[in-house]
Parts: C-alpha cells; sequence; structure tokens
C-alpha cells in the first residue's frame, strides 16, 4: 500500500491545461523522483477547481495550501521549499483582494466558502482517468445500491429528491423517468445531453473532464430504472479532453464489470456510446439532437411526441442533461432527504454556474439553491472587475433575460428567476458593468441566435434576422423611436409562432434588456447617443481645454481631421472624423474625449 | 483488473482503495482532525523530522486511527528542540512536543491523543499564530 504523506494536486481542466498545467506535472513529478520522495509525495492531474481566473492552481494537501497562477518555472520552488523544507512558497499563494495578505489555506478563501459542491463533488478531488479513486469516493455506490431495489422504487427516490433537470427547462427528473419507465417496448434508450452550446458555458465540460465517472455511473442507474441496455453520449466534438477522458472511463467501467453484460453479476446490462455532435446549438434540443444521432439533419420536430415517448429510432428515450445526471448517484448515497432538504421549495440541490464577463473571479461554482446573485457575484465572484459599477447580469445565455441591482437579494432558482424575467437557463451567468451598452448585448445574442437559427420554420429563420437588422440599425445610430415599438411586436410574434425552444426563446433578450433598460434604447434612437459611450457610430470625438497644442494628435490622424496651431487648443472636424481612436491614445494629456 | 461479479466485491474494491485518498478526504475536513504537525526544515530533518513523521504515519494506520492528519511545517523556532510536532486536537490549543524520539511518539498517541493527557516535553509557546 502506499505511504504518501502528500498529495499534489495540479488542475487538469482544459483552462489550465492551456496554460501549461501539463508540464507542471511533469515537472513536479521529476523533480520529486530527483529527490527520492516518489513513494511519498502523489502528484496528482485532476479535474477543474474552478477557480480558473487565477490557473494553473496547484493544491497541496493535507495542509490545504492553494497556489495560483503556477508556472512551470515555480516547480522547481515547489518542491525545493514546500515538500523538503515545509515553507510554502508566499509568493504564489491566492492573495485575499481586500487585506491582500496571502491566504495559505485554501478553506479561508471567499470563493470556496459559500460554495456548496455536489455536482462537482469529485472535481479537483480526484484523478478523473483513475476509476479506483472514483470508487474510494464511493463511486459506483450508488449503482450497487440501486440493484437491490425495484424500478419503481429507484424513480420514487428520484422523484423525492426533487431534481430539476438542470439543462434548461427544469423539467422534473423523476416524472421525466417515470414516462420512460412506463412506456413499454422491446428497446429503450438512455440520452446524456452533452452539447452545451450556450457562449460563455463550461459547467458540463468540467464535469466530464474532472469526474466523467459520475455521468456512467448515473446513466447505467438511469437505464436499470426505466428499462433500457443502451446509454448514448450526445457531445460536441470541440471537446477534446472531455471526449478523451469519458473514452477512458467507459473503458475502465467496462474492464472492472461496471457497464457491459450482467452488471456486478446480476441480470441488468447496460453499455454507453458515445456520439458526437459537430457544434450547432439547436443539437442541444432533444429532438434535434435525437435526429443527429440519427444521422438526419440536426433540426427539431414539434412535441409531443416526447421523446419519452417517442424518441431515438421512435423508442422510448430519456434524455438529461449532464449536470443533471452528475447529481444522481449523491441521491442514493447520501439519500433524497438529504438531497430535498438543500435548496428551495421548489429547486432542490444546488447549481453550477459559468460566471464569466467583468467579474474578478471568473470560474465554475456550484451553490445551494436559493442563494442570493449579490452572493455569487460579490462574495464568490470578488465584485466587479477594476471597481466598476454593476449594470446588469445575464443568466439564461441566448435564451434568457438580464436581472440589475433591484434584483441583486433574489435567491436564484428556477421559479424567482423566470418570475423576474430571466431564466435559469444551463448556468451560464454574465455580469456586465457601466461599459457595457444594453442594445449591443442584445445583438450580441441574437447575432448567435440568428446564426444558429436552423431555418426550419420562418418566424426563427426570418424574424431573428429582422431583430437583428433593427438593432443593428440602432447601434449604428439610424434607428427610429418607431424601431422600438417593431422590436417589441416582433419579438412577441416569434415566441408565440417558433417551433423549438430556439426561436421562442431568441428574443428574450432583446425583451428584457428593452424592458429594464428602455431609456437606454431611447437615448439611442432619439437622441442619437449611446449612453455606455460602446456604440461607435453614436460617439464623436472632442478635444478639451486640456490640450496645450502638441500636435501629437494632427499628426497621427490617418484622415487629416486635426487642425490648429502648435501651443493652442486643437480642433477635430466631425466630418472627416472616422472614430478610429488614434489620436486619442496618442494625447499624453487626456485631452481628447469621446461623448 | 478481472470483471467485478457481485456488490461484494466493489465493497472489498473500495475498503482495498480508500486510503488512496484518504489523504484528501482528511486534508477536507482538517477541522474535526486531530492535526500533527512535524517540523521539517532542515534542523528538523537532520535530527530525524522524516523518520517520525513516517513513524507517525505508520502508527495511524497499524491503529486504524482514520481521525489523525500527519502534516508537515516550516521551522517552528524550536531549533535546540528538534525534532519538534506540534498536536492540534479539534477546537483545542496546539500543544508543541520537543525531542521526540519513536517512543515519545508512541507515547504522544496512546496517552495524549487517545488519552487526553499530558506527556512530557511540552515546550510552553511562545507565540501566537497569525492565521486567520
Ligand atoms: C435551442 C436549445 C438548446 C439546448 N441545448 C441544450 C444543451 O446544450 N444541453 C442540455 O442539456 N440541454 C439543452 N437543451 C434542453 C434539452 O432540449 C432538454 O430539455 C434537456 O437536455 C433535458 O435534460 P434535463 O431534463 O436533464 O434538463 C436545449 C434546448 C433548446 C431549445
Ligand atoms: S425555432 Fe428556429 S431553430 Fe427551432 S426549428 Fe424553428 S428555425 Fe429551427
Amino acid at each position: 500500500m502506499s505511504k504518501y504523506m502528500m498529495h499534489i494536486l495540479v488542475c487538469g481542466g482544459t483552462g489550465c491545461l492551456s496554460s501549461q498545467s501539463g508540464e507542471i506535472v511533469e515537472g513536479l513529478k521529476k523533480a520529486i523522483e530527483d529527490i527520492g520522495m516518489q513513494n511519498q509525495v502523489q502528484v496528482v492531474k485532476t479535474g477543474c477547481f474552478g477557480f480558473c481566473e487565477k490557473g494553473p492552481i496547484v493544491k497541496i494537501l493535507p495542509d490545504n495550501t492553494f497556489y495560483v497562477q503556477v508556472k512551470p518555472e515555480d516547480v522547481e520552488e515547489i518542491v525545493s521549499e514546500h515538500i523538503v523544507k515545509g515553507r510554502k512558497v508566499e509568493r504564489l499563494l491566492y492573495e485575499n483582494p481586500e487585506s491582500k495578505t496571502p491566504i495559505s489555506d485554501s478553506k479561508h478563501m471567499n470563493f470556496y466558502k459559500k460554495q456548496m459542491r455536489v455536482a462537482l463533488r469529485n472535481c479537483g478531488f480526484i484523478n478523473p482517468e483513475n476509476i479506483e479513486e472514483y470508487i474510494a469516493r464511493d463511486g459506483y455506490g450508488a449503482l450497487a445500491k440501486v440493484l437491490t431495489l425495484s424500478q419503481m422504487e429507484v424513480i420514487e427516490e428520484v422523484k423525492k429528491s426533487g431534481l430539476r433537470g438542470r439543462g434548461g427547462g427544469g423539467f422534473p427528473t423523476g416524472l421525466k423517468w417515470e414516462f420512460a419507465y412506463k412506456n413499454v417496448a422491446d428497446q429503450k434508450y438512455v440520452v446524456c445531453n452533452a452539447d452545451e452550446g450556450d457562449p460563455g458555458a463550461f459547467m458540463d465540460r468540467s464535469i466530464l473532464e474532472g469526474d466523467p465517472h459520475s455521468i456512467v455511473e448515473a446513466m447505467a442507474i438511469c437505464g436499470y430504472a426505466i428499462g433500457a441496455t443502451k446509454g448514448l453520449v450526445y457531445i460536441r466534438a470541440e471537446y477534446p479532453l472531455a471526449v478523451k477522458r469519458l473514452e477512458c472511463a467507459i473503458a475502465a467501467a467496462r474492464e472492472y464489470g461496471l457497464l457491459g453484460e450482467h452488471i456486478l453479476g446480476t441480470a441488468f446490462s447496460f453499455d454507453i456510446e458515445i456520439r458526437f455532435g459537430a457544434g450547432a446549438f439547436v443539437c442541444g434540443e432533444e429532438t434535434a439532437l435525437i435526429h443527429s444521432m440519427e444521422g438526419k439533419r440536426g433540426e427539431p420536430t414539434t412535441k409531443p411526441p416526447f421523446p419519452a415517448a417517442s424518441g431515438y429510432w421512435a423508442k422510448p428515450t430519456n434524455v438529461n442533461n449532464v449536470e443533471t445526471f452528475a447529481n444522481i448517484p449523491v441521491i442514493f448515497l447520501k439519500g433524497a432527504e438529504w438531497f430535498s432538504k438543500i435548496g428551495t421549495e421548489k429547486s432542490k440541490g444546488t447549481k453550477v454556474f459559468a460566471l464569466a464577463g467583468k467579474i474578478n473571479n471568473v470560474g465554475l461554482i456550484e451553490v445551494p439553491m436559493g442563494t442570493t446573485l449579490r452572493e455569487v457575484i460579490y462574495d464568490i465572484g470578488g465584485g466587479i472587475k477594476g471597481g466598476k459599477q454593476f449594470k446588469a447580469v445575464q443568466t439564461g445565455g441566448p435564451s434568457g433575460g438580464c436581472l440589475t441591482e433591484k434584483d441583486l437579494d433574489t435567491p436564484i432558482d428556477f421559479d424567482n428567476l423566470l418570475a423576474k424575467g430571466s431564466m435559469m437557463g444551463s448556468g451560464g451567468m454574465i455580469v456586465m458593468d457601466e461599459d457595457d451598452c444594453m442594445p449591443a448585448v442584445a445583438k450580441f445574442y441574437l447575432e448567435f441566435t440568428a446564426e444558429e437559427s436552423c431555418g426550419k420554420c420562418t418566424p426563427c429563420r426570418v424574424g431573428t434576422k429582422r431583430l437583428l437588422e433593427i438593432l443593428e440599425k440602432i447601434v449604428s445610430g439610424r434607428g427610429t423611436p418607431k424601431d422600438l415599438d417593431t422590436l417589441k411586436e416582433l419579438s412577441e410574434v416569434i415566441k408565440d409562432t417558433a417551433l423549438c425552444g430556439l426561436g421562442q426563446t431568441a428574443s428574450n433578450p432583446v425583451l428584457s434588456t428593452l424592458k429594464v433598460f428602455e431609456e437606454e434604447y431611447i437615448a439611442h434612437v432619439r437622441d442619437h447617443k449611446c449612453p455606455a459611450k460602446q456604440c461607435s457610430a453614436l460617439l464623436q470625438y472632442r478635444i478639451t481645454e486640456k490640450c496645450v497644442g502638441c500636435t501629437a494628435c494632427s499628426r497621427v490622424c490617418p484622415v487629416g481631421a486635426i487642425s490648429g496651431t502648435v501651443k493652442k487648443q486643437h480642433t477635430i472636424d466631425i466630418s472627416k472624423c472616422i472614430k478610429c481612436g488614434a489620436c486619442e491614445s496618442k494625447c499624453r494629456f487626456n485631452a481628447i474625449v469621446k461623448e | 483488473m478481472p470483471k467485478m461479479m457481485s456488490l461484494e466485491e466493489l465493497q472489498a474494491l473500495r475498503e482495498k482503495v480508500k486510503a488512496s485518498i484518504d489523504l484528501r478526504e482528511k486534508g477536507d475536513q482538517a477541522e474535526k482532525m486531530v492535526i500533527v504537525r512535524v517540523a521539517m526544515a532542515t534542523c528538523g530533518i537532520a535530527a530525524g523530522a522524516r523518520e517520525i513523521m513516517s513513524y507517525f504515519l505508520d502508527e495511524a494506520q497499524h491503529r486504524n486511527l482514520t481521525n489523525i492528519m500527519v502534516t508537515q511545517s516550516g521551522c517552528m523556532g524550536y531549533c535546540y528542540a528538534e525534532p519538534t510536532v506540534e498536536v492540534t486536537k479539534p477546537g483545542e490549543e496546539p500543544i508543541v512536543y520537543g525531542y521526540v524520539t519513536k517512543e515519545r511518539a508512541q507515547e504522544i498517541i496512546e496517552k495524549y491523543i487517545l488519552g487526553g493527557e499530558l506527556v512530557e516535553g511540552i515546550i510552553p509557546v511562545s507565540h501566537q499564530s497569525l492565521d486567520e
């Protein structure tokens, strides 16, 4: 048996790997061998720690030392100081942003204090490529337990837990399983939806990278409950690391007798295959996903029939999201009752969010349902970058809406977010500050949905394009007040008539920003001004009295729009100015303003 | 690895591999652990701190003491009394023992950690740690 005194965990998530965490692992292993301590110190490459802002992360246990932004050249010092002499390398410790003192124990970091890790329980804790570490964490214990229960008992337990789908819709998972169970057929399927197409979202990817076995185990549990022997994971091909870890997990599970014929000697057989998606957002919609797996065009069809009745090859199919599945083993290990005590009345458990945008701690977090936006943004997220003013947070990605200052104390759950005009979505959370222009934000999302619309139905194909054109008109200063009415009307029509969720929700970012930031839209269309000073077409450069007449600006202007005599205030000829901003960056006296 | 053919086999494998991540589990619940911190600076190592640390690890394992977490620290400043070991029971003040030999280590485990009685060799703590 190993007698390790110390474990060094290195983040092997996509973010950290691309900043050389692979080299760090190799370097550590070599340095530890060089001093002959390979039997005392174990180096483990894990999944994502969530603190992507400051990656690569190296964590040393058992003392919980948390090193951030580690570079391959730091390895030697970590080994010679910390490992050999027991002295922490202060300069690599995470610094408390307020007091500027280094924090040596990760338990004292605000980022982790308010988090509760259920779906991410093993991410950053185990080596995802080692099935035995998963088993040591009670892995496959839930499956073993389930195999002693009846199918309906399993479904009842999931129902009792109150778990709702994390893929966006929030549909009760137990109920969905029951539908698939009750539909009799010679063959049924379990599908894991790992398409994850929201811009800025990487929750599912991180779970698959950090804890692939939890998905394998959960799919087998689902298969047992509904009576399916085949599982399929639909994953986008742009997630090579997640694919590799999942393949590795499936192979190991087969080898250990946890997938395949007669699992653990019982009558239950189940196996999993991986299917690759080409990265179209609409293929995350379950009917489109199923068509894509059948080799057809990835286009949605109307529901009903729901997949639970007629899915993959017209057989009963249960589709769940990655994070939904990740919760399943815990529900059986700790009990539905334990799970249902976490969260709010109608939203149980935790939710994983990918924090992005103008926030200090960009990263992956998991909090109990009912945590407020303020706690997420300020306590965990560390507040707004550069001390700027918070303006809004977009939840639900391109299907969601924005929430503002007045919503900050709302407990986050499915129903509260809907009531506030946004939605939970899959867990992307993009924070915006005073410099973000809301019509431009709406335009960003519409560019995405117009591009991703599959074109099957007219309201979405043509409608999103028209919405986008109007938004482009507004941000380029050609908008009129009437455009705002058209935006609203068209949005409502698309919402009511589009075939699938993509079209039905595509106008949400427009409606939501229009409702909350109407003033800002009006400023664009009536006064032709952009209050956030972002829409370059609506801005004009002006030279103020701070100008000392150094002539630097007039020399750098590519179109000769600036005139003036030496040592006198210069002026810009607005009719010639192309708004390139060259003068502004050249001026050493901050005399040029954009208004 | 041959296929597991029963729930019992899975159970048995879990028992076997549990120790492999034991250290991480303990770190995760450090506040509930008896923490044995061995000073491992040059002075400590020269005086045999590494052997003492292994001894604590071995003993904890042999006696199946799952609530003991053995870790290391830098020089604690009692170089005259190396090897030094600081023992912190959950919710109690740390106690530092000096001149720790294997015999004294055994005494620390049996009398102090398990029995709750103080043993000889305590160094009066001359500082307060600045941890939060
Ligand atoms: C346009 C569109 C994209 C979607 N993308 C995803 C996705 O990437 N991942 C996902 O799990 N669900 C996605 N969904 C939701 C799925 O249709 C489906 O509801 C979900 O996979 C069900 O799993 P759950 O009950 O576990 O949430 C999308 C829906 C729509 C309309
Ligand atoms: S709403 Fe859009 S994405 Fe959905 S079917 Fe219609 S065109 Fe395709």
